[in-house]
């Protein structure tokens, strides 16, 4: 086992991609990833980790290297925020149709505008539809065991999609914490070396990124879905030997004193350790509230939410997004969605917090459960409240 | 070892698509149709044609063959109805007609 060492996640991340031994890093300076791709520049820089650090003009060019650089077969990590994934967008979506394994963590952060820097999920809800592979990781431990993961799953030769990392800007990325590293020895048990599907090779030519006519473009694009939703059995693997390795075991659904919860809290991302200190303390008061933690984003893990949400009345769904004029946060529209039709559905309460690095308190979700047990009370069907943009000064 | 020769588009399913729409085998131009896209087809007229070839030369699809009595003939699986060999023909023999006519 290795160290525990007080660290910055940031640090912590980069030191984890080193360890993966990546050969190729393209990526453009943005708040609040920086951290991560200074700290891989200094070690590139000082001879401790032999890759290309290919400094591009743009997230844009970022985004491109990568994906040419895992068409030639190389291990590959980016890394970006907001604006940054916005410039970048139409070939995150390229580098997934082409099915090229690489990794990205994304320091979650709000789409200006107004002009911002700090955390929200506005810039993952956009790319919602990319094609990758979504995680989120709630602290700096679970970004460091996540981009060994990401590495074993998009590069599994039965997989050969690329995996993003969500991180929330600030509040994970420069936060200082107690991380395990991993030793030598579990990065090699865990993580082999990376045999591409296909690669440009000039003694076996082949074409990569053809056009595709309409006779041909919905059945690639049904390959492409069938190929993330065939993703799922393999990440499941992948965490079970993590669990092997270190003793951690993650999930794609994971569950917080849900025994026996009438009401229980959805979220995703740093929320979710938050939310467990105001759960501890409506346990203390008898309260019947547990918590649900998506970890999974992309492939949608439908079977684990809903045996997950079985017996729960009340589902609090928080949302670090907007969809302006739409039915509410992407993530319980989604949530809502995956439970239609189930016999018994929980009501879904959804709550909108946490823009752009506003900070949202233990004290905050209690007040989000009383809100809840309010409308519970008053007789209304929480649909009538479809969503609840949450602490906005009139 | 090579694979089976691929197929046109329009005969493939999903599942023959390979990871990333990778092409692996060469040939497949030979396979596509784009003859699809033509909205006029090239008339040979044999009192002009003097069997000279030059359509054959300038047609940028391949798709001009010399049929067995050695005049010119569009493969309409390919053909897309450019019209550049009845700009390059020397007696004015080639005409362009409708689709349908």
């Amino acid at each position: 086992m290795g160290k525990r060492i007080g660290i910055e996640n940031s640090i912590a991340a980069a030191d984890a991609i080193k360890m993966a031994n990546v050969d190729v890093v393209a990526a453009y300076p943005i708040t609040p990833q920086t951290h991560i791709v200074e700290h891989l520049a200094e070690l590139v820089a000082n001879g401790e980790l032999d890759a290309e650090f290919i400094p591009v003009e743009s997230e844009h060019s970022a985004m491109s290297v990568c994906c040419g650089s895992v068409a030639a077969g190389a291990r590959t990590f980016t890394c970006t925020s907001a604006q940054g994934l916005a410039l970048m967008n139409e070939i995150v979506f390229i580098a997934a149709s082409m099915r090229l394994p690489m990794l990205m963590i994304l320091a979650n952060r709000s789409l200006s505008g107004p002009l911002s820097i700090w955390n929200d999920h506005t810039d993952v809800m956009s790319v919602r539809d990319c094609g990758w592979i979504q995680v989120f990781a709630d602290n700096g431990q679970e970004l460091f065991d996540h981009v060994f993961f990401a590495y074993r799953v998009a590069e599994d030769r039965n997989v050969s999609i690329p995996v993003m990392i969500n991180i929330d800007g600030f509040i994970v990325t420069h936060m200082i914490e107690a991380v395990e590293y991993w030793d030598e020895e579990q990065v090699k048990r865990y993580l082999p070396d990376f045999k591409p599907v296909s690669v440009l090779h000039p003694d076996h030519p082949v074409t990569m990124g053809a056009f595709g006519m309409p006779g041909i473009f919905s059945e690639a694009k049904k390959n492409q879905n069938e190929a993330l939703i065939a993703s799922k059995p393999h990440i499941m693997k992948a965490w079970d030997e993590m669990a092997q390795v270190i003793g951690r075991k993650y999930a794609p659904v994971e569950t917080y004193k849900l025994e026996g919860a009438e009401t229980a809290f959805l979220t995703m991302g740093s929320f979710s350790e938050t939310a467990s200190i105001a759960i501890d303390r409506l346990r203390e008061q008898g309260r019947p509230v547990g918590q649900i933690k998506l970890r999974l984003w992309r492939p949608f893990p439908f079977d684990e939410l809903r045996e997950a949400v079985k017996g729960v009345k009340n589902l609090i769904v928080i949302d670090r997004a907007i969809s302006y004029g739409g039915p509410g946060g992407p993530v319980a529209s989604e949530i809502r969605g995956a439970l239609y039709g189930e016999p018994r559905m929980p009501a879904v309460a959804n709550f909108l917090c946490g823009f752009a690095g506003r900070d949202v308190t233990p004290d905050d979700f209690l007040k989000m459960y009383a809100k809840t047990e309010e409308l519970v009370k008053s007789g209304k069907t929480i649909k009538e409240e479809d969503y609840i943009l949450y602490g906005i000064r009139e | 070892m090579s694979k089976a020769v691929p197929k046109s588009e329009f005969d493939l399913g999903w599942k023959d698509i390979e990871p990333g729409c990778v092409v692996s085998q060469p040939g497949n131009a030979a396979q596509y149709r784009c003859g699809d896209w033509r909205s006029i087809r090239p008339v040979w007229d044999h009192e002009k044609c003097i069997k000279c070839g030059v359509c054959f030369i300038y047609c940028p699809d391949a798709a001009i063959h010399k049929n067995e009595q050695g005049y010119f003939e569009a493969d309409l699986y390919y053909c897309k109805g450019c019209g550049i060999c009845v700009q390059e023909c020397i007696t004015g023999c080639i005409k362009m007609v409708e689709e349908g006519e």
